[in-house]
Formats: C-alpha cells, structure tokens, sequence
C-alpha cells in the first residue's frame, strides 16, 4: 500500500497525483460528455456479440456462451516501466526453457543442491517419457503468459508463469481493436504501441522451431474443439496466422510423421501449436480415455517428426510448488541478478511454514499447488471465518497441496462501475514468445476485477479487461 | 484444405441456403392461402408440402391435426425440427463458429449475427406483422451471407466448397418447389380454373424471384411448360437447375482429386442433357416423374460428393 494507506494506482499513483503518463488521458476524458462514452460502452458491447467475442462457461448449459466485459479505460505503462519488465519478463522465460531442459537431461540443477529431488521428480507434473528426449532448439515453452502483478508503492511481481497453454492473447489484440474503433481520437493524440502484429511474431517463432531438416514447415493450430472455452482465440489464431485449425481426428500418425487429412488426401504437418493439455495429447501414450488427441503422437514426438509447442512436461516448471525457486535458478543458470520479484512463498509442505500459515490464514492467500483458473484458493481478508475454518480443515489434510502467500495489495486503475468511474484492481499478462529468440508484443493482456475490492480478475469469476497501452519514448 | 473444414463449409452454405429456399416454399403456400378455398384443401395442400420437404412423418410424430398455424410453426420456430428455419440458420451458425478460422471475419459475423437476431422474431410478433416480414428477412439475410462469401472469400478451396453447397442445395430446392406446385395442381377440384392457376403459378414464380424474369423472358401469360422450362432449363436464371447443374460442375472441376472423376462425369452427363434438353422432352411422361428422377441424380451427387472429398482419410 502506498503512504496514505490507499493502494497503489496506474493513474493516481500513492498520493492521489495523477501520474503524468496519464495526464493526457485524463484531459480527454474530463472533456468527453459522460453520454458519449456511455453509447461507446453500448457499442462495443454489441461489436464484441456480433464479432462472437465469447468465452464459453463450464458448467453452464450446453453451448452457453458470454462476453468477457470490456473497460474503456485503458491501463497505461510508460516506457522506461516496460523496458524494466520486458528484460525481465526475457531472463525469467530463458532460465525456465534452461530449467526444463536441464530437468529432461542432466539435472545438474538437482546434483547442486538448489532445488531438493524430490520436489521435481515425484512433481505430478513432471513427465518421466520426457526424459533424453531433444525438443527442437532446446525451447520448452515457446508461449509464455506470465502473470504480473504489482503491489506495495509499486514495484512489479511475478504472480504465476504460465508455461502450459496459456490464453487471453486474442482478447489483447480484440481490445486494442476496439479502442481504435471506438476512439481514434486517443490513438492521434498518444504514441500507442502497436501489438496487432503478435500472430506475425508467433508464426515465425513456430516456424523457426521447425524439425531438424524441414526448410518450409505446415504448421498448424491443434484445438480441442468449439466447445472449449477458448475456441474463440484458437479459431482467431489460426485464421490469423492463416494456418489451419484442426482438431485430434483431422490428424493421423504413420511412421513417416504426422498428416492431417485433407481434401487433396494426406499433407505433412511439421509444427503443431498444440492448445490441448499434456495428458489429452495422445490416447497411447497419457489418458487413454482421451478423444480429442491423436493416437501415435508422442511416438512421432519424441522421433522428432514433428514439433509441439509447447513442449510435453512444461508442467513442472510453472507449478506452484516450484515457483519459489525460480529466483535461484536465474543465479544458478545465467549467474545474473534476478530482475523480477517472487511473491514471498510458504511452502505448507515444510512444518514450520505450515504452523505460521495456520496461525496467519486471515492475513494470507492459500492456493492449490496444482490449481488454476482461480479456484481452490482462500483469499483471508476476503473470506469469512467460516470459511476460512473449512479452509483449514482442507489445508490439515493434506498440506503438501497448498502454498500460502501474503495478500498483496494490489495496484487498482480506474474502471466504469455502475456508479460511475472507481478504482478496480488488476493484474498483467505479457505473452512472451521463444523460439530461435526471446519476443513480445508490448504490453500484454490487463485483466480487472470488477467487484469492488475483489483481488480476483479470472473471466471466470467476474474479471474483466482493459486495453494495454505501452507509450513509446 | 482439411476434409473436415471443407465438410463445414459445405453444410453452412447448404443449412443458409435451405433457409431461404423454406422461406420461399412457405411464402408461395402463404400467398396461396389468401386465394379462397376449403380447410380440406389446405390440409391436402400442407401434406403434399410437407411429404415433398420429406417432413411428413416427422410432423405427424408431434402433431394430431394439418392447420396452417401449427404447420407454419412447425416449419419455421420449431427448434425440435431439424429442418425448421430456425434450425437451419442455427445449423449454418453451429458449422461457420466450428470452422471460424477458415472465414472471412465478415462472413463468420453476418452469419453468427443472423443467428443472434432471429430470436427476436418472437412468434406472437409475427401474428400483428404476418409471416411476409420473417420471410423477407429470412431471404435478405441468405442474401448477405451469399454477399458477403463472394466479396470476400478468396477463390480457394474454402470458397469453392461453400459454393459447392450453395448449389447442390439450392438446386435440390428448385426441384422440390416445382414438386409441391404439380402436387398441388393434381387432383384440384378446379382444374380448369384460370384464375386460380394464375395465381398459382405466379405465386411459385414470385417464390423463385422469377416473376419478373418471367415476363421479360417470355413477354407472355404464364403457362405451366414455360414455367418449367425456365426453373429447368434456362441457363440464364440463377435459380434454373441448368444454372446450379453448371456451377456444380465447374466447382468440381476445381476441387477435382484423385477420387472424383466418377463424381465429375455424373455431374458433367447431368449438366450437358440440361444443356441441349428440351422441355418438351423432360415433361414427355409428365412432370413429376422428371423431377423425382432429377431429384434422385441431386441425392446421388451429393453423397458422392461426401465420399470423395468430405469423409477424412486416415492412411
């Protein structure tokens, strides 16, 4: 929290000053009737139905699809904040790609010391198949999401590195869309960087992870299909990278690699940017109940006919139980200082972590080791003392599955409520891409909770987002 | 492209298509029903229709009594019929959101639109305004989709396909309308009355958009060989089977694989004897059977069209 006591603000800082990045933003919007940006919310709310900017909601009916809400008031970061994030955001994707490949081969990592066996091997996400197997150039997580938070008077925080199959991207690129649409004005009157061309970048970081010997590669986008609650974004990928979109049935494995089956017969796919999770990939080779993989798969993998991004086994490294390490491995690989904060991290596992935790729930936020999406946790400021007694109970049963960590105060920017303009917390997700080199778009995915003092921003649960302005220097 | 995304394609442009060409039948039955005439009429009227559509035994499933309202219901909102308009504008929506990608995004939005409005024309809106307005819609917004799939689709594979459906379907419907009309003729307790014929005749030809085109054609009254020959035979009137018979053989010829030259000889036999046919003959023992000879050529084409192109391969 800031000196008064209020949290930190992207537009109002700590003091309640208006942060002069920001200043021109807000000329524009003092000058700008209240009933224009109203028809404006009006508008893009029917663009985004018509345009079928939906997520689907599990548990809903069937075919149940909603629009994520969308805030006109952007996040903005001026450039020397990102140049800090953006080297960052690079040395914490190489050591994690540097982790996993040392974890699949020599596991010089474990031999000194720095992270203990068993926390990696008999990790539910680490992946034994994967062991000596060669991924292409030595990438593991080719699309990162890590999750930035900030928090105190301001300083950035890792939250989560998502290395599995990250999302949200198309929501990035649909917002920024929007506000060009909606307020060309903003666009004239600030130097916005651009990151419309993401798709360019992502097609070209596949292409360049391509197998040994393939000069021209078919790379294509593998969904688990319309119903999945992110088909939205693997259709406008895919339609974006001009690349096809196919699901498990449309491939097939033979000796020679894997082909999808097309009108003109069978075609060779060399790069598969894969949005289906490890265990679905291949019936042979995971869950065998799995219909939406392709039999054979993970045979032709580890031959290295074909590429997967991300690589099988990414798991392990952005599980929650290994995140605290991450600082020590940036050390251990590139013997560089590590640029971004961890969330200080109580591994409940360990007694004395598991006695302060229980003696402070009220204080802190326990999460599943292996959780996501913003369930399985307990936010204790936020919780009632029932609930945070069920929680306990949860925790006493099998602490090895939770990690607890102080509720951060994180930094709100003003957001449309009901009642008019109110500070809503937020959070960051940069894309960051690796292939033959570390890329990103500038800026990222900010998503907003929009409950008035919720910490939770998944779309899931009430999260919104906002447009991501990264102003040029 | 993949067999799967062109199978997509296919039915989307078939589903809209079917759509629109329901819309029509039912305006020409809507129109027919302002002439005066007995509840048994109409009631052999809506079995014919709906034996032709091949809905006959589906209606019979959920229904006691053939009344206009409840067959017209039947036809258009009912979301338990797979062949209702309603469902088929969902059914083009189902098969353009699974394959989005392979869209332009102007054709994925003005389907996914139609889709999103057609739930407001709630049933009981239509009692004050009539069906014509649901109809007119119906038929305006196939029209945009057809638009915009010819703006804005590159000439690849994915268009071809779409195009593919349009005219498989569309040629299958031109069939089946001209099918209720001699359905509707036979056995009329009226058959010699010009009156009524007029108004039949040109009530199916308003259906087809050829009222207009029948006029300047022939710059004559209407008779029923001519009207068969242009919905046939003219190679000049979009929706004559002369016309979608060309067009499925030329789309064949460019999606043409390893499989299809069988596909491509029946459609190219087909095509040339409605080229150089001539009504006369056609109609030589009666109009009916032509049709439902024409009909079964259209089914034929269709599941070989299936076969070599839309079924995956997996070898």
């Amino acid at each position: 929290m800031g000196a008064n006591g209020a949290f930190f603000d992207e537009m109002n800082g700590a003091a309640g000053e208006t942060r002069p990045h920001y200043e021109a933003f807000e000329r524009w919007l003092e000058a700008t009737a209240s009933s224009r940006i109203e028809r404006k919310r009006v508008q893009a709310d029917a663009l985004f139905r018509r345009v079928g900017i939906t997520f689907a909601v599990y548990g809903e009916a069937a075919g149940t699809e909603r629009l994520i809400p969308f805030d006109l008031i952007p996040r903005i970061i001026p450039a020397a904040e990102w140049q800090q994030l953006s080297a960052g955001l690079s040395q914490r994707i190489r050591t994690l790609n540097a982790f996993l490949h040392d974890i699949y081969h020599d596991q010089e990592i474990l031999k000194a010391g720095v992270i203990p066996y068993e926390q990696v091997l008999q990790n539910a996400q680490y992946r034994p198949e994967m062991k000596g197997v060669d991924v292409a150039g030595g990438i593991y997580s080719h699309i990162s999401g890590v999750d930035i938070v900030r928090a105190g008077a301001g300083e950035f925080y890792v939250l989560e590195d998502n290395l599995r199959v990250p999302s949200g991207v198309s929501y990035m690129i649909e917002d920024r869309r929007m506000m060009m649409r909606l307020f060309p004005d903003l666009f004239a009157t600030h130097r916005i960087a651009p990151v419309e061309h993401y798709p360019d970048l992502l097609l070209d970081t596949l292409r360049t992870v391509a197998p040994n010997g393939v000069s021209d590669p078919t790379v294509v986008l593998l969904t688990p299909g319309s119903y999945n609650s992110a088909y939205f974004e693997h259709a406008f990928l895919a339609q974006q990278m001009g690349i096809e979109l196919v699901e498990g049935r449309d491939l097939f494995v033979t000796h020679e690699g894997v082909f999808m089956s097309t009108t003109r017969g069978r075609r060779k796919v060399d790069v598969i940017y894969r949005r289906i999770d490890d265990d679905f990939l291949d019936p042979q080779a995971f869950r065998k109940d799995s219909m939406l993989g392709v039999p054979g798969l993970f045979a032709a993998y580890r031959a290295g006919k074909v590429t997967l991004a991300n690589a099988i086994g990414t798991g392990v490294a952005d599980d929650k139980s290994i995140y605290p390490y991450v600082p020590d491995m940036v050390r251990f690989y590139l013997g560089e200082k590590p640029l971004l904060n961890n969330v200080p991290t109580y591994m409940l596992r360990k007694p004395e972590d598991l006695a302060y935790t229980l003696d402070h729930l009220a204080e802190l936020v326990v999460k599943e080791v292996h959780g996501a999406g913003g369930y399985g946790m307990l936010v204790g400021p936020a919780s009632t003392k029932a609930e945070i007694e069920a929680f306990r109970q949860r925790i006493l049963a099998t602490p090895e599955k939770y990690i607890a960590q102080p509720t951060l105060a994180l930094s709100t920017c003003p957001t449309f409520v009901e009642s008019g303009i109110a500070p809503r917390h937020i959070d960051l997700r940069p894309f960051v891409l690796s292939g033959s080199e570390i890329r990103f778009v500038p800026g990222g995915l900010t998503r907003v909770a929009l409950k008035e003092g919720s910490l939770v921003v998944n779309s899931s649960q009430g999260g919104g987002t906002k447009d991501t302005w990264v102003l040029e220097a | 492209m993949l067999s799967r995304t062109a199978d997509h394609v296919y039915w989307m442009a078939r589903y809209m298509e079917r759509a629109e060409n329901l819309a029509r039948i039912l305006d020409v039955h809507h129109r027919m029903s302002l002439l005066p005439q007995s509840a048994g009429e109409i009631e052999r009227q809506w079995t014919a229709t709906l034996d032709i559509m091949g809905m006959l035994g589906a209606y019979r499933a959920q229904h006691d009594v053939i009344d206009t309202d409840t067959v017209m219901h039947f036809l258009m909102f009912d979301r338990d019929n797979p062949s209702s308009i309603v469902s088929c504008l969902r059914s083009a929506r189902e098969n353009a959101h699974t394959v989005r990608g392979t869209l332009t995004s102007e054709l994925w939005e003005a389907i996914n639109a139609t889709w999103l409005k057609v739930n407001d024309f709630a049933p009981s809106r239509l009692a004050e305004t009539g069906p014509t307005e649901f109809f007119d819609w119906v038929k305006y917004r196939s029209h945009l989709s057809r638009g915009v799939t010819v703006g804005t689709m590159l000439r690849d594979e994915a268009f071809h396909f779409t195009r593919l459906g349009t005219f498989i379907e569309r040629a299958d419907n031109t069939l089946r309308i001209l099918d209720v009309k001699y359905h509707l003729l036979r056995g009329a307790h009226t058959p010699n009355d010009a009156a009524v014929d007029y108004y039949q005749w040109s009530a199916l030809l308003h259906s087809v958009s050829a009222f207009e085109i029948y006029r300047r054609v022939y710059r004559d009254q209407i008779t029923p060989s001519r009207v068969a020959e242009l919905l046939l035979l003219r190679p000049d009137m979009p929706r004559s089977l002369a016309y979608c018979m060309r067009e499925v053989y030329g789309l064949l010829q460019a999606v043409a694989n390893g499989r299809s030259a069988e596909t491509q000889r029946r459609a190219g036999e087909f095509e040339a004897s409605l080229r150089f046919g001539r009504i006369e003959e056609l109609m030589r023992d009666g109009l009916h059977p032509y049709l439902d000879s024409a009909l079964e050529r259209i089914l034929d084409l269709g599941q070989r069209i299936s076969e070599d192109f839309l079924v995956p391969v997996t070898t």
